[in-house]
């Protein structure tokens, strides 16, 4: 239950812009969840929904699935992330910490471990909307 | 697009009476050492201690503490087993013994994700050993945990306290308490840089006279609580770490 300690960082981030924006009640919260990272989306909205608080009542929580691409800073190639090519072990170093992925897999033109995630690391909140 | 991560940190220490960062512009002084004996010293007296090695491209304090075949549990995030009587927690339970070859970014980013999701529970001290230098985790910790205080590590080399008196100039300007200098592996009886220590206006904490038997008490933490180190730890503990109720400031004013 590690997606717990991430859903309660999505509830506090949240809530925190609520109550900047000054909003009475949030209607829809979108998540979006980078494959690296392998969060399991059915244990991320258990716990989301254990953890929201009174402004959150109807508020629909959308966990959308992002491809993870990576660029090889040695030779410039792109590739995109897939869980399949791991084995259990690796991808659970991963999920916990999705740098131990520099540890694990390389360029697949190169061999170098020195890439960047462009995009689809871990959790991120994309759009908050709410009423005033 | 925002980082949900950092909301939690705060929370997630919220339960610690007192963080402190070993650290030191150098590597190689002994950062590790001193971390790992005084989080086992702080256990000994009775406290409920965490450690945390940040330093992720060469971690250590595993080897030092000789902690094999552990790993943290799952529970509500992660939860670091116990090891000599520490919450212990570093990357190798997910790096292993491999290289990881972490930028910057990658560094801030490992960080800010074991800081998010590490239940530490309720504990008096939270020793962390530090990467050298005033790089991302210095900066990452300042900006993310704010109340820290930084216990620093040098050797008798000049080329060592040259880097102390930038990483002291930074932490002063950006108001972080600093509990002292320690000054390890002295093979002379020269005063050099305690001088040097009490000039920059803060509190040398002692000397500590190079120790051949540390490097056989590696993996061995009763052995390493004998040696110099070990020792000078203990002292440092009750005259300074423990006495002080209040944390300590910056003594330079700026």
């Amino acid at each position: 239950m590690h997606e717990w300690a991430l859903a309660e960082a999505i509830i506090a981030t949240a809530k925190q812009i609520a109550q900047k924006e000054k909003l009475k009640e949030v209607t829809e919260v979108t998540i979006k969840v980078g494959e690296l990272q392998q969060v399991e989306h059915s244990i991320l909205r258990f716990a989301i929904s254990e953890l929201k608080s009174e402004i959150f009542k109807n508020a629909k929580f959308r966990i959308l699935k992002a491809k993870t691409t990576l660029k090889c800073r040695v030779c410039g190639n792109t590739w995109q992330f897939k869980k399949e090519k791991l084995d259990r072990d690796t991808a659970e170093a991963i999920h916990f910490v999705p740098e131990a992925a520099h540890t694990f897999i390389k360029c697949p033109n190169c061999g170098s471990p020195d890439f960047e995630i462009v995009v689809g690391r871990g959790v991120w909140l994309e759009t908050l909307k709410g009423v005033k | 697009m925002v980082d949900p991560r950092v909301s939690v940190i705060n929370e997630r220490l919220s339960r610690i009476s007192r963080i402190v960062a070993v650290s030191s512009g150098k590597g190689g002084v002994g950062k590790s050492m001193v971390a790992t004996t005084l989080a086992l010293t702080l256990a000994k007296k009775g406290c409920r201690v965490g450690l945390f090695d940040l330093d992720f491209t060469s971690p250590s304090t595993h080897i030092i503490l000789g902690a094999e075949k552990i790993q943290p549990k799952e529970e509500k995030g992660i939860i670091p087993p116990t090891v000599h009587g520490l919450e212990y927690m570093s990357l190798i339970y997910f790096v292993g013994d491999q290289p990881a070859p972490l930028r910057g970014a990658d560094v801030s980013n490992a960080l800010i994700e074991l800081l998010a999701v590490t239940q530490w529970g309720s504990l008096d001290f939270l020793v962390i050993d530090m990467p050298p230098g005033i790089g991302d985790a210095v900066l990452d910790l300042v900006r993310l945990v704010k109340r820290i205080e930084f216990l620093i590590v040098t050797t008798p080399s000049l080329l060592a306290f040259e880097t102390v008196k930038k990483q002291v100039e930074l932490l002063c300007e950006l108001k972080m308490p600093i509990i002292g200098v320690v000054e390890n592996m002295k093979m002379t009886k020269a005063k050099g840089i305690e001088a040097a220590t009490e000039k920059l206006g803060l509190r040398f904490l002692g000397e500590v006279a190079f120790d051949e038997g540390v490097e056989d008490a590696i993996g061995d933490v009763e052995k390493l609580l004998a040696t110099a180190i070990g020792k000078k730890i203990q002292l440092i503990v009750d005259s300074v770490v423990l006495a002080e109720k209040r944390e300590p400031r910056c003594l330079v004013e700026r």
